[in-house]
C-alpha cells in the first residue's frame, strides 16, 4: 500500500522521500514539511514518518490507539486546483472502489502551538472512519505563507485496517504470516511503560534544557553572522534540537510532571525557538537565493 | 430577466451555510435594488460544494437617468458659458436659459444612458462574493489571492443564460457546474431553466428541504434530533439513510455514553427500543447512492464498534479509582488562571451550598461534581461532564440524591432545558454557577458585547431560571456578594429572562421589578397577577393616574419625610373620599390571598383618584393645603406600590402619542 501511494504520488511531481530520522509527534514537523512550505518556492514532497504521541500510548492494548504510529505525509506546494481529485484518485490506487463506499469531508482545523502554525481544512470519513487529515496551511513558525500548501496525511494503520477487514490494528497482516501485533507490540507496551512510569523526570527536565539551550545559543549566533556565515549557518541542526525539545514536552505531559498552569509557558519556550528557527530560515533561503 | 449565480466550493463547513446564504441573498437583493434594475425575487440554496443564488424580474439595462445641470449666470461673460457648455460637451446653442427661483442661469439636461445589468453584475458579484462572511477564512493560492472558506472551483454565472464574465482566483465565471464528486460528471453545461435538472441528473439535490425529506424517509424509527439532521442535510449532496447494528452487549454502557458517541463522533441517530432504552442500532446518513454490496453499513458498524469499545476501556479504567479519591487532583486542573483551579473552585462552591441551605448531601455533591474532569470518559466525551460524575457515583454507591445532584449541576444547559430535578441539584446548580460569576467578576472579566468567554450570561440567566422556576426563596442581592457591577449585570439577565423567555411586556417587568427584584420567585408571581389583571377597564386608567401622580410629586420635589397628613386640612368632597377610599382599600388588601386580587381591589380606586383629579386642585396658593395634598397623593404611591410600580407602565394612551 505504502509503494503504491508513494508511486502515485511520485508520478504526481512528488519528491519521494525516506522518514526523517528523529522522533517527532506528526509528518507537519519534519523539516521537509515545517521548512519546507516557508518561501515562495514551489515543492511537491511524500514521505511515512513514524510518529510518537506519548501520551496516546495504551500499552498495546488499544485496537485503534498507539504510541506511534506511521503517517503517510504529501506536501502539495502550491495546491493544484484538483488537489481533491487527485487525493481521490490515490485511494482508487491502493484498491478503494469509492463507487462502493461513503466518502465526506468534514470541517477539521489544524493548529500547532509549539509550531506556531495553522490551517483549515477537513478529516476524510470513509464509511464513518478517519482516513486522512487533509489541511491547507496558512501560517507556519507564525509566518504567513507565500504559497498555500496543502497537506494530505494518510493514517496507515487505519486505512490498511480497513482495507484488510480487521477491527483491530494488531490484527493487520504485515506480511503473510506475521501480524502487526508481532512486530510491534511490544514496542507499544515497553514505551508505555516507559513514558507513563519509569521516565526519569529530572533527567527529561535537564535534557530538555540541554537541547533549548543549544537551539537557543545556535539561533543567537546566526543573528550575529555575516552575511556570508549566515549562508552556511547550521540551522537545520537548531531544528534538530527543537524538535528533541518538542518531543521531550510530549514525553513529560504523558509522565504527569508538567502541571497545566506550567504547560503554556513550556509551550511557549518551545513555539520561540521554532519561531525563530523559521523567520532565520526564510531570511537564510533568501540569502543563498542572492549569493548564488 | 433571470440571474442564475453558483459559487462551486471546496466542501464548505456544514453550519456556515445558513450565514453564507443570507448574506448572499441580502445582497444580491441590495445589488440589484440599487442598481435600479427591477424588484427582483431571489432564492438562495446550498449544499456543502456550492452556494446558488437565483433572482427572477431583472431588467435588461439600468434605465436612463436625466439631471438637470446648472451653469453660469445669464449675465456672465461669453467665456464662462464656453467653457460650461465645452465641459459638459455639448454646443452652447442647447443650453437653456432657466431660473432656478433664485437667478437666471444657463442649464441643460444631462441623460447619463443606463449600463447594462451584465456589466454592472459583472463588476460587482467578485467583491460581493468574497465579501461573504464566514468565521474563519482561508488564503489561497498564495499572497496576494483570494480568502473565502475553502478554494473556489468553479463559478456559474449566468443573466437570461448569458455568461456574467468575471474571474475570481483564476477561476473565470461560465455556464458549467460540477457534479456529485463520484456519482455525478465533473463538469456540465446549464441554463437557468435546467439548473436543479442538470444537478439531479449528476446526483446533487440541490433542495435542503428535499434532502431532508430523503433522509427522514428510511424506515428505522430513530430518535429525532433536528441538530444532527440540519448537519447532514448540510455535509450531502445525495443523501442516503442506512440502518446499521451493534452487539447489545454495549447495552450495558449508559446510553447517554452511547448516544454521544453516535451523535458527536459518528453523526449517528440513535434507535429507541422498548421501555425508553436503546435499540443496538444506528442510522447513519450516507452521501452516496445506495450500498448493495453492504460494504459502508458493516464499515460503519466497524467504526462504532471501535468507538464502544474506547469507551468501555475508559469506564473500566475510571472505576479503579473513586470519585472521592479524585477531590485532591482537581489541585492540578485549572479552572481560570486568575481563579486558581477546580478545587479551590470546589473549596468554594462547598461553602456556598451551605449557606444557600444545602444538606450534607448537597455538600457531598458539591465537593464531588467537577472530580470527573479528571476521568478518562470526560476527557474523551467533555460534553459528558457532570453526566458521568452522576453515573460514577451511582455506580460507586454515593446516596442517589448525591449522584442525581452532580449529574443535574450544568442545568439548565439553555434557557429551553430542564432545570434539575432535585432540590440538591438546583442548590448545587445555584452555587456552582453563581461562584463563577463573583470570581469572574471580582477579577475584572466581565462581558462585553458579544464577548462573553465564560458564558456568564448564561450562567446568570440560569439562575435565575432555577429559583423561578424551582421556586426557591433565595436573597439573591445578598448572594452575589454585594457587587454593583454584578447586581446590573444579573439585573439585566433578570429582565430578560421574562421578557425573551416568560414573554411578560417590557414595561411591565420594568415596573415589577422597580416595586423589588431580590426574591424572583416574588417577582414571577407580582408579574403574573399585572398580567392578568391588566386588561380590565380600571387597570391602565389607574396607571396612567399613578404616572401622573408622580410626576406632580417629582416637580414639586416632594419630601416625604417631611410631614404627615393632616386630616382637618382635606375638604369635604373628592379629596376627603380619595383619602377614605385609600384607607378602605388599604384596609383588607394584606388579608387578601393573591397578588391578582390585590391588583384587584387596589383597581377600584380608580373612580375616585379620577375625580380627584378632576375635582381638585394641587398646586394651590395655601402651602399648607398645598403639602398636604401632596402627602395625600405620596401615600396613594408607597401605600399601592409594592407589587408594581405602576407609573412604569406604558399605557395605550401613551403609546398612541
Amino acid at each position: 500500500m505504502i509503494l503504491r501511494l508513494k508511486q502515485y504520488w511520485g508520478e504526481r511531481g512528488c519528491i519521494i522521500q525516506e522518514p526523517f530520522d528523529m522522533e517527532v509527534g506528526a509528518g507537519t514537523m519534519c523539516p521537509e514539511t515545517f521548512l519546507r512550505v516557508l518561501g515562495p518556492k514551489p515543492y511537491r514532497t511524500a514521505y511515512v514518518q513514524p510518529s510518537r504521541r506519548p501520551a496516546d500510548g495504551r500499552y498495546g492494548d488499544n485496537p485503534n490507539r498507539l504510541y506511534k504510529h506511521m503517517q503517510l505525509q504529501v506536501i502539495l506546494k502550491p495546491t493544484p486546483a484538483d488537489v481533491i481529485e487527485q487525493y481521490m484518485g490515490s485511494l482508487e490506487a491502493i484498491g478503494i472502489d469509492l463507487r462502493k463506499h461513503d466518502i465526506k469531508l468534514e470541517e477539521d482545523n489544524w493548529e500547532s502551538p509549539t509550531l506556531g502554525a495553522w490551517g483549515v481544512g477537513w478529516q476524510v470519513m470513509l464509511d464513518g472512519l478517519e482516513i486522512t487529515q487533509f489541511t491547507y496551511f496558512q501560517q507556519c513558525g507564525g509566518l504567513d505563507l507565500d504559497l498555500i500548501p496543502a497537506e494530505i496525511t494518510y493514517g496507515l494503520e487505519r486505512l490498511t485496517a480497513f482495507l484488510q477487514g480487521v477491527d483491530s490494528v494488531y490484527d493487520i497482516e504485515w506480511t503473510p504470516g506475521v501480524t502487526y501485533r508481532d512486530v510491534r507490540y511490544t514496542d507499544e507496551l515497553q514505551y508505555s511503560v516507559y513514558n507513563f512510569e519509569a521516565a526519569h523526570v529530572p533527567t527529561l527536565w535537564k535534557l530538555f534544557e540541554i537541547h533549548e539551550g543549544e537551539a537557543r545559543r545556535l539561533i543567537d549566533l546566526y543573528a550575529e553572522s555575516k552575511p556570508l556565515e549566515m549562508a552556511r549557518f547550521p540551522l537545520l541542526a537548531a531544528y534538530d534540537h527543537v524538535l528533541k525539545c518538542s518531543n521531550l514536552f510530549n514525553t513529560l505531559d504523558a509522565r504527569g510532571a508538567i502541571s497545566v498552569t506550567e504547560r503554556v509557558g513550556v509551550i511557549g519556550r518551545v513555539r520561540k525557538l521554532a519561531v525563530s528557527v523559521a523567520e532565520a530560515w526564510v531570511t537564510q533561503r533568501l540569502m543563498v537565493g542572492l549569493t548564488a | 430577466m433571470n440571474l442564475l449565480l453558483e459559487i462551486g466550493c471546496e466542501e464548505i463547513p456544514d453550519w456556515m451555510l445558513y450565514g453564507a446564504l443570507e448574506y448572499l441573498g441580502a445582497a444580491i437583493g441590495d445589488l440589484t435594488k440599487t442598481l435600479r434594475t427591477g424588484e427582483a425575487k431571489i432564492r438562495t440554496d446550498a449544499t456543502a460544494r456550492r452556494l446558488v443564488v437565483r433572482a427572477e424580474g431583472l431588467i435588461a439595462r439600468q434605465p436612463d437617468s436625466e439631471e438637470r445641470v446648472w451653469g453660469p449666470a445669464r449675465s456672465a461673460p461669453a467665456p464662462a458659458i464656453a467653457g460650461f457648455a465645452k465641459k459638459q460637451g455639448i454646443d452652447v446653442e442647447k443650453l437653456e436659459i432657466l431660473s432656478d427661483g433664485k437667478a437666471e442661469k444657463y442649464s441643460y439636461i444631462r441623460k447619463t444612458p443606463g449600463r447594462a445589468t451584465t456589466e454592472i453584475l459583472a463588476e460587482a458579484l467578485p467583491q460581493l462574493i468574497l465579501k461573504t462572511p464566514f468565521p474563519k477564512t482561508m488564503l489561497w493560492p498564495g499572497k496576494g489571492g483570494a480568502r473565502f472558506i475553502r478554494p473556489i472551483r468553479w463559478v456559474v454565472a449566468l443573466l437570461d443564460n448569458q455568461i456574467i464574465p468575471f474571474e475570481i482566483a483564476d477561476v473565470k465565471s461560465g455556464n458549467e457546474s460540477s457534479g456529485h464528486r463520484k456519482l455525478g460528471a465533473n463538469r456540465f453545461p446549464v441554463t437557468y431553466e435546467n439548473f436543479e435538472a442538470q444537478l439531479r441528473a449528476n446526483f446533487v439535490i440541490l433542495s435542503a428541504e428535499e434532502r431532508k425529506r430523503r433522509i427522514e424517509a428510511v424506515p428505522t424509527k430513530y430518535k429525532p434530533d433536528d441538530d444532527l439532521l440540519n448537519v447532514l442535510v448540510n455535509l450531502t449532496e445525495w443523501p442516503t439513510p442506512i440502518t446499521g447494528n451493534f452487539d447489545p452487549s454495549y447495552l450495558d454502557l449508559p446510553g447517554e455514553v452511547l448516544t454521544t458517541v453516535m451523535k458527536v463522533h459518528q453523526k449517528y441517530f440513535s434507535v429507541a427500543g422498548s421501555n425508553g432504552k436503546l435499540a443496538p442500532q444506528f442510522v447513519a446518513v450516507t452521501n452516496t447512492d445506495g450500498d448493495p454490496d453492504g460494504l459502508i453499513v458493516h464499515g460503519n458498524e466497524r467504526v462504532l464498534r471501535a468507538r464502544f469499545n474506547d469507551a468501555r476501556f475508559f469506564w473500566d479504567a475510571d472505576q479503579k479509582r473513586k470519585l472521592s479519591d479524585r477531590v485532591a487532583d482537581l489541585a492540578n486542573v485549572t479552572f481560570q488562571a486568575k481563579l486558581g483551579s477546580y478545587l479551590e473552585k470546589t473549596e468554594r462552591v462547598v461553602v456556598l451550598v451551605k449557606e444557600l441551605g444545602g444538606n450534607a448531601h448537597a455538600e457531598r455533591a458539591a465537593l464531588l461534581a467537577k472530580t470527573d474532569l479528571t476521568t478518562e470518559l470526560v476527557k474523551e466525551f467533555t460534553e459528558l461532564q457532570g453526566i458521568i460524575g452522576g453515573l460514577y457515583a451511582t455506580a460507586q454507591g454515593e446516596p442517589e440524591e448525591v449522584a442525581t445532584a452532580i449529574y443535574d449541576h450544568y442545568k439548565p444547559v439553555s434557557m429551553e432545558g430542564d432545570i434539575p430535578g432535585t432540590l440538591t441539584g438546583q442548590l448545587v446548580a445555584i452555587a456552582d454557577k453563581l461562584d463563577t460569576l463573583r470570581g469572574c467578576f471580582s477579577v475584572g472579566m466581565i462581558p462585553t458585547g458579544s464577548k462573553d468567554p465564560f458564558a456568564l450570561r448564561r450562567a446568570a440567566q440560569g439562575i435565575v431560571k432555577i429559583i423561578v422556576e424551582g421556586k426557591l426563596r433565595l436573597p439573591i442581592r445578598r448572594l452575589l456578594g454585594s457587587d454593583a457591577a454584578l447586581e446590573e449585570f444579573f439585573l439585566d439577565r433578570v429582565r430578560y429572562y421574562f421578557r425573551e423567555i416568560r414573554g411578560f411586556k417590557y414595561d411591565e417587568v420594568n415596573a415589577v421589578l422597580a416595586a423589588g427584584s431580590d426574591d424572583l420567585v416574588g417577582v414571577d408571581e407580582r408579574l403574573t397577577a399585572v398580567q392578568q389583571v391588566r386588561p380590565t377597564a380600571d387597570f391602565e386608567p389607574l396607571a396612567a393616574a399613578f404616572k401622573r401622580i408622580s410626576n406632580i410629586l417629582r416637580q414639586a420635589a416632594f419630601s416625604s419625610d417631611s410631614v404627615a397628613l393632616e386630616l382637618t386640612l382635606l375638604d369635604a368632597g373628592p379629596e376627603a373620599d380619595l383619602h377614605k377610599q385609600i384607607v378602605d382599600v388599604s384596609a383588607g388588601l394584606r388579608d387578601l390571598p393573591t397578588y391578582t386580587s390585590k391588583l384587584e381591589r387596589i383597581a377600584t380606586l380608580r373612580p375616585a383618584v379620577d375625580l380627584f383629579f378632576d375635582k381638585v386642585m394641587v398646586n394651590v396658593d395655601n402651602p399648607a393645603v398645598r403639602q398636604n395634598r401632596l402627602t395625600l397623593l405620596h401615600g396613594v404611591l408607597t401605600e399601592f406600590s409594592t407589587i408594581a410600580d405602576f407609573s412604569e407602565i406604558v399605557t395605550t394612551s401613551q403609546e398612541n402619542k
